[in-house]
């Protein structure tokens, strides 16, 4: 697998980026791979205060829907108008162009609840 | 569950094809996507391997006979050579398995769906009684491949010792490939054209590897779905189950009433009216619908999607479900629940796609 070390993952298949205040959020390559190609992409709104687990978005394939849950609480400050544009950017690269939406969070949040790559690593293993 | 494996299981793997558990097999969901896969097919010619389905022989002086009390559709019309589409019944009228029926010339073969075979061999076996019929199960001995397509005839030429492009639709032919005895049938699960092959074990690999060779492109399970989703085919444990006759599956053109007595006949004679009825649906935008989502009218719930996507080549919100007849007419607008939002649903026409006539 090509989880990228210096992201944490939620056991729900996102994964966060946290650079000072601001968490980038999206999901892994293993979510993208078992959902197929995404047909429909739907986001929290700008401005939306959310807490860990609560659901900031939704995907669909040809196959299935998944809603998409945040790792961490904070306010929804940025979503990725180029990925609802564009869903292959999704599908091809979820951990780069393919980002979700950007929250802007509490400096002394908590990600001790989440997975990091060799924890995530394992828990895909086998798929 | 899913321990069942076809004798392409190996190539499937080899190939990284995404297994899935279906059936009680493991088989190929998808090889490079579900989208490309499924317009291969509406567009080239796409090749699935359909080893999981069960295929059964019935031989003996009353295997006419058994099939005609078993099966919804005419067996004593059939020509020779000709494929027929029909239903096995309880005897509440409900649907125990949809299946094909082949008659050769001194024999009956049926393909039944890998979910149910257990089921139907038992059922068989059970209400053969006295009969003088000899069942056999011929599922592990042998592959079964699909090419579906507008291509598919340009895909199978030259392949087989016969020219199977004479074949009329459901109607099949026993030929040779290398050698080697194959049945050849017209038929398919996609709305496409196409042919389904039965092979011995041993030559399903070499036979896929030949029709790919040709041009053709292997498919998944995914794909097969979305196909005959498109084409409002109906797939038993979704629209079909033994809680549902085929009249409210829309499918009287496969029972034959007045042909004699048959396994559910009665129960169909006297069952209720105006019971909910298969529909299709298109939903507004781009949001699925999925089975289980409730259909609402007038602020009830009053009925149920039993399968839906967004489809690739129609490129819109499709689904089939079930709804009483005085929500069923063609324009009825509906709301459907996705997951806590309501999506304007309308009742359109099956099927959603039809091939173009050539």
């Amino acid at each position: 697998m090509t989880n990228p070390t210096d992201l944490k993952y939620a056991q729900s298949h996102e994964w966060v980026k946290l650079t000072g205040e601001i968490a980038t959020i999206g999901v892994t390559k293993f979510a993208v791979e078992q959902l197929t190609e995404p047909t429909f992409l739907e986001l929290a709104k700008l401005g939306k205060s959310v807490k860990a687990a609560d659901e900031i978005g939704v995907i669909e394939s040809v196959k299935s829907t998944s809603s998409i849950y945040s790792p961490i609480p904070g306010d929804v400050i940025e979503v990725n108008q180029a990925a609802l544009d564009n869903l292959a950017l999704v599908n091809d690269d979820p951990f780069g162009a393919g980002w979700l939406l950007k929250m802007k969070v509490n400096p002394d949040v908590l990600l001790d609840h989440l997975l990091d790559a060799a924890q995530y690593d394992a828990q895909i293993a086998g798929h | 569950m899913a321990d069942l494996r076809t004798p392409l299981h190996s190539w499937h793997v080899a190939h990284k094809a995404r297994m899935v558990a279906f059936g009680g097999w493991d088989m190929p969901v998808q090889y490079t996507g579900i989208i490309e896969e499924h317009k291969a097919v509406r567009g080239g010619g796409g090749l699935f391997d359909i080893g999981h389905m069960a295929r059964l022989s019935f031989t003996g002086p009353d295997a006419l006979g058994f099939l005609e009390s078993a099966f919804t559709n005419s067996v004593a019309s059939m020509q020779v050579g000709q494929v027929r589409y029909g239903l096995i019944l309880n005897d509440r009228g409900g649907i125990l398995d949809d299946i094909l029926v082949y008659r050769f010339r001194d024999h009956f073969e049926a393909v039944v769906n890998a979910g149910n075979r257990e089921k139907i061999l038992d059922w068989l076996k059970e209400h053969l009684g006295e009969l003088d019929c000899n069942i056999v199960d011929h599922t592990f001995e042998t592959a079964m491949i699909a090419i579906q397509g507008p291509q598919s005839v340009a895909l199978v030429d030259g392949l087989f010792a016969d020219d199977v492009s004479k074949l009329k639709y459901y109607f099949a032919t026993h030929t040779t490939w290398s050698g080697h005895a194959v049945t050849v049938s017209r038929t398919g699960y996609t709305g496409e054209d196409g042919f389904e092959i039965v092979i011995p074990n041993a030559l399903g690999v070499p036979l896929w590897e030949a029709l790919i060779a040709k041009g053709a492109v292997p498919c998944g399970l995914g794909s097969r779905d979305t196909l005959r989703l498109e084409a409002a085919m109906p797939l038993y444990g979704h629209e079909l189950s033994e809680q549902i006759d085929p009249i409210q599956a829309k499918l009287e053109w496969a029972v034959k009433m007045d042909k004699g007595d048959f396994h559910g006949r009665a129960a169909l004679r006297n069952r209720l009216p105006a019971l909910p009825e298969r529909v299709g649906l298109l939903l507004e935008g781009k949001r699925a619908a999925r089975e289980g989502s409730m259909l609402f009218a007038e602020g009830s719930a009053v009925g149920i999607v039993t399968s839906g996507s967004y489809v690739p080549h129609l490129q819109q919100s499709i689904a089939m479900g079930y709804l009483p007849k005085n929500f069923s007419p063609v324009g009825t607008e509906l709301l459907v629940d996705l997951r806590g939002t309501k999506v304007t649903a309308t009742v359109v026409a099956l099927p959603f796609y039809t091939r173009p006539k050539t």
